[in-house]
C-alpha cells in the first residue's frame, strides 16, 4: 500500500499536482492526497479556483487588465511584497485576451543584453511555475529551433548564440545533419527553394498551457487574497490633478492608491480614458493557426528563417503555428487572408508532407506594437498610475518576469534592475532596445 | 479587405502596402526642437476608430494613398492620392520624370 501510495505521488509529481512548497503553512490545495480524498467524497468539495467577488470601494492597488500580465502582477505582489489588498479588473472573462491567443512558446533567445537578462530571469521562473503556483501549467522544454538558410543568416544567428551564452543563457548551433535527426519532417535537401544550412537551438526554451497560465496565477493570487473582478470594464480614471486616485467601471468607482495598467492591444484606448493621447505604440493583429491533429510529427518549436513562421505540436496533435502580423494599425480581434496565403506557403516550404493538412482554426489577437520591439515596465507616466506594455507579439513567454518586476515596481515606486532599462521615455532619450534594428516602424518588429 | 485605388478601382489587400500612419507632420528639417522631433517619430495616436493611414498601390498603378479606414471594423471611408497632399503642403518641386 506505502509502495502504491508513494508510486501515486510520483505520478502526481510528473503532472504537476505535487504538494508545492514544503514551507508553505498550509497543505496544498491540488495534491496527490487531496485528489484522492475528493475522489472518496465524490468529488463534491472542490473550490472554484477564484472568487467572484463584488469589488470594495477602495484598495491598496488597482490592476487593470485581468490577462496574464496583470493576473501574475497581483500574485507576485502578494506572495513577494505582502500586498494583497489587490483587485485585477477585467473587461470580459479571465483568459480572454492574448493570454489564451498566443502560440504558448517560451524562450529567451535574444541578442541585446537588456533582453536577455530579461527573458532568461523570465524562463528561470516558467522552469519553477508549475511548482510554484501548485498548479500544472506544463511547461515542456522541448526546445525552439531557428532554422538560418544563408551563411550570412548563419552568421548572425551563431552570433546572436554567442551572445546567449555570454548572457548565462544556453545555445546550440546544429547542422543540417543533425536537425534531420531532431526534425525528421523538414525538407533539408538542397534542392528546398530556401535551403537550411543550420539552426540555432535554445534546448531550455519551449511551450506551456496558456489557459493553466492564467488560471494558476488567478488561483494563487486570489488564495493570497487578491479580489478578481470580471466583466468589469474601466470607463475612466479617477484623478487629483495629475494624480490618478482609482478607476471609474461599469460596476462603479474603485478608489486606488495605486492604479497599474496591463491591457496588451488595448493600451491606447485605456491610456487615453487617463487623458493620454499619444504613445509609442501601434495596436496591430496577429493571426494564430492550429491544425487537425496529427501522429507526433515534431517534437521541438521550429522556426522559418527565411520568411516569419514558427510552429510546434500540442500535445493533442494539431500543429500550432503562427507569422508575420497583418502589419496594419487595427483593434479587431481578427486578420486577413493574405497572411493565412503567406503562412501556409511557408508552412508547406519547410514540411513539403503538410500540404495536404487540414486547418482546424485560426483566429486573431490584438498587439501592441512599441517602436523598437522591446516592452515598456515603468512607473507612471503620471503620478499614481503604473504601465505595463509593449509587448508586441512576444507577451507570453514573459508573463512571469513581467508579473515580477512589474509587481516590484508598483511595490517599491521604483524599477528592478532587471525591468530598468524598459521605460518609456527610452525613446525620446534615444537608449532604444532595438532587437532587429529596424527603427520606429512597429510593423517591421 | 479592399481598398479603392482612384486610378485602378477596387483591389485586394494583397496589392498594397501599408505606409503607416498619416497624421504625423515631419518638422522642417532645419528644427532642432527635440520634442517635435519625438513626437514625429516615435509617438502615435494609434485610435480605436477612424484612422488616417498611407498605403501604396505596390502591386498595381504604385502610387502612393492616404486612407481613412475603422480600426475597429475595417472599414474604408475615404481614399485619395498623397500627392495632392503634398502638393498642398510643401514647396512646388520639380515633377521627377518630367523632360527638360
Amino acid at each position: 500500500m506505502a509502495l502504491y501510495l508513494r508510486s501515486l505521488a510520483l505520478l502526481a509529481y510528473r503532472f504537476g499536482i505535487h504538494s508545492g512548497n514544503r514551507q508553505r503553512d498550509r497543505m496544498a490545495e491540488y495534491s496527490a492526497f487531496s485528489l484522492l480524498k475528493h475522489a472518496f467524497n465524490g468529488n463534491k468539495g472542490w473550490k472554484p479556483a477564484w472568487r467572484k467577488p463584488d469589488p470594495k470601494p477602495s484598495y491598496d492597488v488597482v490592476i487593470v487588465g485581468g490577462g496574464g500580465h496583470g493576473l501574475a502582477t497581483a500574485y507576485y505582489l502578494a506572495k513577494e511584497h505582502g500586498i494583497t489588498n489587490v483587485a485585477v479588473v477585467e473587461k470580459g472573462w479571465l483568459g480572454s485576451g492574448n493570454i489564451g491567443r498566443n502560440t504558448t512558446i517560451v524562450r529567451s533567445n535574444y541578442l541585446l543584453p537588456e533582453s536577455i537578462r530579461f527573458y532568461d530571469f523570465s524562463v528561470k521562473l516558467w522552469e519553477n511555475l508549475s511548482h510554484d503556483l501548485n498548479y500544472n501549467v506544463m511547461f515542456s522544454q522541448r526546445g525552439v529551433l531557428n532554422l538560418a538558410h544563408s551563411p550570412s543568416q548563419a552568421d548572425d544567428y551563431i552570433r546572436r548564440g554567442n551572445a546567449m551564452l555570454h548572457g548565462g543563457g544556453d545555445a546550440e548551433w546544429l547542422t543540417p545533419d543533425q536537425i534531420a535527426k531532431e526534425v525528421p519532417g523538414l525538407d533539408l535537401s538542397g534542392s528546398a527553394r530556401f535551403p537550411i544550412v543550420g539552426g540555432l537551438m535554445q534546448r531550455r526554451a519551449g511551450t506551456a498551457r496558456h489557459d493553466a497560465v492564467a488560471w494558476g496565477f488567478a488561483r494563487g493570487a486570489d488564495r493570497r487574497g487578491v479580489d478578481i473582478i470580471e466583466n468589469c470594464e474601466v470607463t475612466g480614471f479617477l484623478r487629483d490633478g495629475d494624480r490618478v486616485t482609482g478607476v471609474v467601471t461599469s460596476r462603479g468607482e474603485i478608489r486606488a492608491k495605486k492604479v497599474a495598467v496591463a491591457v496588451a492591444g488595448s493600451t491606447g484606448r485605456v491610456m487615453k480614458l487617463a487623458g493620454i493621447e499619444r504613445l509609442p505604440i501601434e495596436s496591430h493583429v496577429l493571426q494564430a493557426f492550429v491544425s487537425e491533429s496529427l501522429k507526433p510529427f515534431v517534437n521541438c518549436v521550429v522556426t522559418f528563417g527565411a520568411g516569419h513562421l514558427y510552429m510546434s505540436q500540442s500535445d493533442k496533435g494539431g500543429l500550432v503555428f503562427g507569422g508575420d502580423i497583418d502589419g496594419y494599425n487595427t483593434y479587431a480581434q481578427r486578420g486577413n487572408l493574405p497572411v493565412v496565403e503567406d503562412v501556409m506557403s511557408e508552412m508547406v516550404a519547410m514540411f513539403p508532407s503538410l500540404a495536404r493538412i487540414r486547418l482546424l482554426r485560426s483566429w486573431g489577437g490584438v498587439m501592441d506594437m512599441s517602436m523598437d520591439g522591446s516592452p515598456i515596465i515603468t512607473k507612471g507616466p503620471l503620478p499614481g498610475m503604473y504601465l505595463n506594455s509593449g509587448w508586441c507579439y512576444g507577451g507570453f513567454k514573459a508573463t512571469p518576469a513581467s508579473g515580477w518586476t512589474f509587481a516590484w515596481t508598483i511595490a517599491r515606486d521604483e524599477p528592478h534592475p532587471i525591468n530598468a532599462p524598459f521605460t518609456l521615455d527610452r525613446f525620446n532619450r534615444g537608449i532604444l532596445i532595438d532587437e532587429k534594428g529596424q527603427g520606429a516602424t512597429p510593423r517591421l518588429h | 479587405m479592399l481598398i479603392t485605388c482612384p486610378y485602378c478601382g477596387p483591389r485586394d489587400l494583397s496589392e498594397y502596402t501599408y505606409q503607416g500612419d498619416a497624421n504625423r507632420t515631419r518638422p522642417d528639417p532645419a528644427s532642432t526642437d527635440q520634442a517635435a522631433w519625438n513626437a514625429y517619430v516615435y509617438e502615435r495616436t494609434n485610435p480605436a476608430g477612424d484612422h488616417r493611414e498611407y498605403w501604396q498601390h505596390s502591386g498595381g498603378c504604385r502610387a502612393h494613398l492616404v486612407v481613412i479606414r475603422n480600426t475597429l471594423t475595417h472599414e474604408i471611408s475615404e481614399v485619395s492620392f498623397a500627392r495632392a497632399e503634398l502638393n498642398h503642403h510643401a514647396a512646388p518641386r520639380r515633377i521627377t520624370g518630367a523632360k527638360a
